[in-house]
């Protein structure tokens, strides 16, 4: 476990370089074959509006997925994260054109722990709404 | 219709074991953009200190989601799983899975609440490899939404 970015290198403040996912119907129907959760409100239109929703949503564990890797491309080794949780706050809406949606995530470091740990509090948004919240990741720097 | 309190700590049988594939990591990888090598690259997941390659940090949902079904879908519990709208998740990694591990999860309900007609179920599913070692554990909230007309 060889993170990059060594402890002493960062303080409480610290920004984590900011990265912007975009999320396509094409996407959503990859994600659900990876990940197995083929719920309808992922790509079927017609369901989802039949349930309440304004439009496909993205599936809230693709955004936590997206997320996290401002986390992991930083600290090099993605197996450096020793905890990671979040609240599902707003769905990501995914229209059915070619922009689809944009999931915009930055990063710091919110305190220094023991054992080369640090906390790095996560926001993620999504045409201006925040989608994520609480989102907070523990890793293990060098 | 407020779920049984009474099914707070139990405890389900471990699951049968889910072998971890390369391929699989790699289309999981694939399916979220990341071409992180320690996902597809055994060489440098090894450079990183790891036998083999690793999977995303939430590529085990996947899996521990999966062993919570017998939670969700327990006849005695009764939960609407129509209903139900993810709330929040949380990891917390021992060691991140890796290609090759046969991992299997114990899913117990950690609490059950009743909100303005809302059910709210925590489980706590605790994933171990074959040797019995802890891998990792994962919280999911899950939120019964009460049915508009009846609320």
């Amino acid at each position: 476990m060889t993170a990059k970015i060594a402890y002493d290198a960062v303080d409480i403040g610290t920004e984590l370089p900011a990265q912007t996912f975009p999320v396509t119907r094409d996407t959503l129907v990859r994600y659900a074959g990876a990940s197995g959760d083929f719920n309808p409100i992922h790509w079927n239109e017609k369901f989802a509006r039949e349930v309440g929703l304004p439009d496909v949503i993205a599936h809230g564990m693709f955004t936590m997925a997206e997320a996290i890797r401002v986390v992991t491309d930083w600290a090099g080794d993605p197996g450096a994260v020793v905890e990671y949780g979040v609240r599902f706050t707003k769905p990501v809406v995914v229209p059915n054109d070619d922009q689809g949606a944009l999931i915009e995530v930055s990063g710091k470091v919110a305190a220094k722990l023991d054992d080369h740990r640090v906390r790095v509090d996560l926001t993620a948004t999504s045409a201006g709404q925040k989608v994520l919240g609480m989102s907070r990741a523990v890793v293990r720097l060098a | 219709m407020a779920l049984d309190q009474s099914f707070v700590g139990r405890s389900y049988p471990p699951t049968d074991p889910y072998e971890v594939g390369r391929e699989k990591i790699r289309e999981f990888a694939e399916a979220i953009g990341d071409d992180n090598p320690a996902y597809t690259d055994r060489e440098a997941a090894k450079a990183l200190g790891h036998p083999d390659v690793i999977a995303p940090p939430t590529f085990v949902f996947a899996i521990t989601f999966k062993a919570a079904g017998q939670v969700v879908e327990d006849p005695k519990l009764g939960l609407d799983y129509s209903r139900v709208v993810h709330g929040d998740q949380k990891f917390a990694y021992t060691r991140p899975v890796r290609a090759g591990d046969r991992l299997s999860v114990t899913s117990t309900i950690e609490s059950i609440k009743s909100l303005a007609g809302n059910d709210i179920l925590d489980i706590r599913g605790e994933v171990h490899d074959e040797a019995g070692e802890h891998v990792v554990t994962a919280w999911t909230k899950l939120v019964a939404r009460a049915p508009e007309e009846e609320a």
